[in-house]
This record gives C-alpha cells, structure tokens and sequence, in this order.
C-alpha cells in the first residue's frame, strides 16, 4: 500500500505542477490515500451519490489498463474556468459549449500527465484514452469505474488525491481505480511481492 | 415531503423491499438500473440496484445476488413474497440503464448500460411480471424512489427534474 501511496504521490505532483504552469502559481497537493473500498463508499468520497460534481473520465489502456477520474465540484470548475481559460463571467447553472470543452482540454491535460508520471514511474505502458467530461451525480459517474469490479467483489482498490490552491479553492480529486488485473502487474514492476 | 426515517436505502448493488408508508430509495444510478416490484392490492414494494447483466461472468467467491439482473429480480421477488405478496399481482416499473460517457468505437462495457436494461427485461419476462413503465438510457443519472403506498415511481434526475412513473 505505502508503494502505491508513492506512485499516486508522483502521478499527482506532477499533475499540480502541470496545474501550477496553468495557473502560474503554486499548487499544493495532499498526500494520497490508498485505500480498498465499498462501492457506497467511494462516492461518498465526494460528498455522497446525490452529489453534482464534474468530472473528466479517461479509460488508460496499455500494460495496467484502469479507468481514472478527474473530479471537480461545480464551484471549483467554474473557478478553474475564469483563472486558466480567461473566462471571467462563469454564472448560471448551465456551462456553455466552449466552458465544457475547456475544461475537458484541462482535465485532459491534468489526467495526462499524472498517468505519464505513473507510467513512467511503473515502467508499465499506460496511455489514455479521448477523455469524456460529464456533469452529473456523483454515484452515477463513479459507478461506471467500478463495473470490472462488480465482477470479483464489493470492493475496489482506490487512488484518491487532493489537489487545492489555498484560498482561491480550487479543489480537485483524482480518483484511479486500476482494474483488479492491474494490481499484479504494478505490484510486480515496482519489486513487491502481491498475495 | 417526506420523512426521513421511512425512507429505505438500497445501495449499489443491493435490494429491499417495504411496505405501507415506506418510500424505497437508490441514489446515483447511472448504467445501473432500478428495478421495483410492487403488490398493488397489499402495498409492498421492493427495489434492486442491478448493476451487471448477468451473474455468469462473476468471478466472486461470494456471490452478491443483489448485483446481477438475473439473480437480483428472483431474489427481491422471493423477499416480496415473503412478505406476503400475491405473485400475479405483482408489477414491474425500472429506470436508469444510461451511458455516462459516449465514446466512439466503444468496447463493451461503454454498452454496459443498455444491456442491464435488456438483462432486466429478459429476466422480468421469464418470470411473467408485466413491465408498466420504464424511464431508461440518455446519459445522465438518476435517483428513483418508489411509495409503498400507492406504488409511484418517481425519478430525479440533474437535467431533466422530477418525473412520475
């Protein structure tokens, strides 16, 4: 679990540093949490199943296939919006075409380089997929990452960091949950034995 | 509206059923699909969160009945029995079954959504229960709840509002 910790740890710098050049200023990230979950309690993780949040979802192919999620709540995304794309007046419930695809181009960016930072760090080839951006409940979006494991159990394995830019909150969570087949394969490309 | 503490949660991959007064909630269905049976006459009702079409490609030790459309659907209709059901008044309405993220060129599980919908369908015919209504596909998410006690199904949903089955 700490060997995890740490490729979520790396994957999740660099993805604040890649935040950071957006913005051009600091990024501070929290330490991620490596954990085996229910599913009820993955989307808790996000203040629950009800929940509105957005998130860009990208399938990773290659070596250590898994799916990963980008998840922003709707204040911080319209935050991110006005500071990285210029976009000043960010109002109404709605976002416009140009507001959705800007900030599928951010998360994609984002995504993008925690998973190079992953492969990398793994030595297993991961790339992603054309992301996808949806706003909807939280359970509904989640839910999707967790089918290939609906086949083996209740449970699935975790990688959730925290990325937050003091006081201006903008707050985002990536969520990767490599598919159960995934964890030999990383355990075993980072030298630790896998029961 | 309603209180709190005659709400029943069914969580994913999980069932319940109820009677009288209880309203029977799932949250956050997305390629998931409600299924809820209910007795009219004796107002029970029960509900399934279904999230994979079938149980033979489970590869669990355990098997969650809950989780599959072809184990799940006997299941709660055995549990709504026992609770006193009568079998041929017993009726089908469902929702969900969506498609969160459309890609091109998608493999199977992007299609995971309408299959559970078939699934459901298939297993819901096998045992004879007519289907009166169903709100399923789209890409978005939905939270369904059913009154025990006149067997309304009502869908919330973030783009589309509240509708009534």
């Amino acid at each position: 679990m700490d060997v995890l910790k740490e490729v979520g740890n790396i994957g999740a710098g660099n993805a604040a540093t890649a935040l950071s050049q957006l913005l051009n200023k600091p990024i501070d990230m929290a330490v991620p949490k490596v954990q085996l979950l229910g599913f009820e309690e993955i989307a808790e993780k996000v203040g629950g199943a009800e929940e509105l949040v957005f998130a860009v979802f990208l399938r990773v192919e290659g070596e250590a296939p898994g799916n990963l999620f980008f998840i922003l709540s709707p204040d911080a995304a319209r935050s991110l919006l006005s500071r990285v794309a210029g976009i000043s007046e960010v109002s109404g419930e709605e976002l416009s075409e140009m507001e959705l695809s800007a900030l599928n181009e951010i998360g994609n960016i984002l995504a993008g380089s925690y998973l190079s930072s992953l492969a990398d760090f793994t030595s297993l080839s991961m790339y992603p997929t054309v992301p996808a951006l949806a706003m909807d409940m939280a359970g509904a979006i989640l839910s999707y990452g967790l089918l290939q494991f609906g086949q083996m159990g209740d449970d699935a394995l975790l990688i959730d960091t925290t990325f937050l830019e003091g006081q201006d909150e903008i707050e985002g969570q990536f969520f990767l949950i490599p598919d159960p087949e995934s964890f030999p394969k990383i355990f075993k490309s980072l030298g630790v034995p896998f029961e | 509206m309603i209180e709190e503490q005659s709400v029943i949660k069914v969580g994913m991959a999980d069932l319940n059923v109820g009677s009288q007064e209880k309203v029977i909630r799932t949250t956050g269905l997305g390629s998931c699909v409600g299924l809820t049976l209910y007795d009219p006459e004796k107002k029970l009702g029960g509900m399934a969160h279904v999230m994979l079409p079938s149980s033979e490609i489970a590869r669990e030790g355990k098997l969650n009945i809950a989780k599959f459309a072809d184990t799940a659907i006997p299941e709660l209709l055995s549990r709504l029995l026992n609770l006193g059901a009568i079998r041929n008044r017993i009726v089908a309405k469902m929702a969900g079954g969506s498609q969160m993220f459309a890609f091109a060129g998608g493999n199977d599980t992007m299609r995971i959504g309408p299959r559970n919908v078939e699934s459901c369908k298939r297993a819901l015919e096998e045992l004879n229960i007519p289907l009166l209504a169903e709100d399923t596909g789209g890409s978005y998410g939905r939270t369904i709840e059913i009154a025990c006690s006149t067997g309304l199904l009502y869908i919330r949903s973030v783009q589309k509002g509240v509708k009534e089955l």
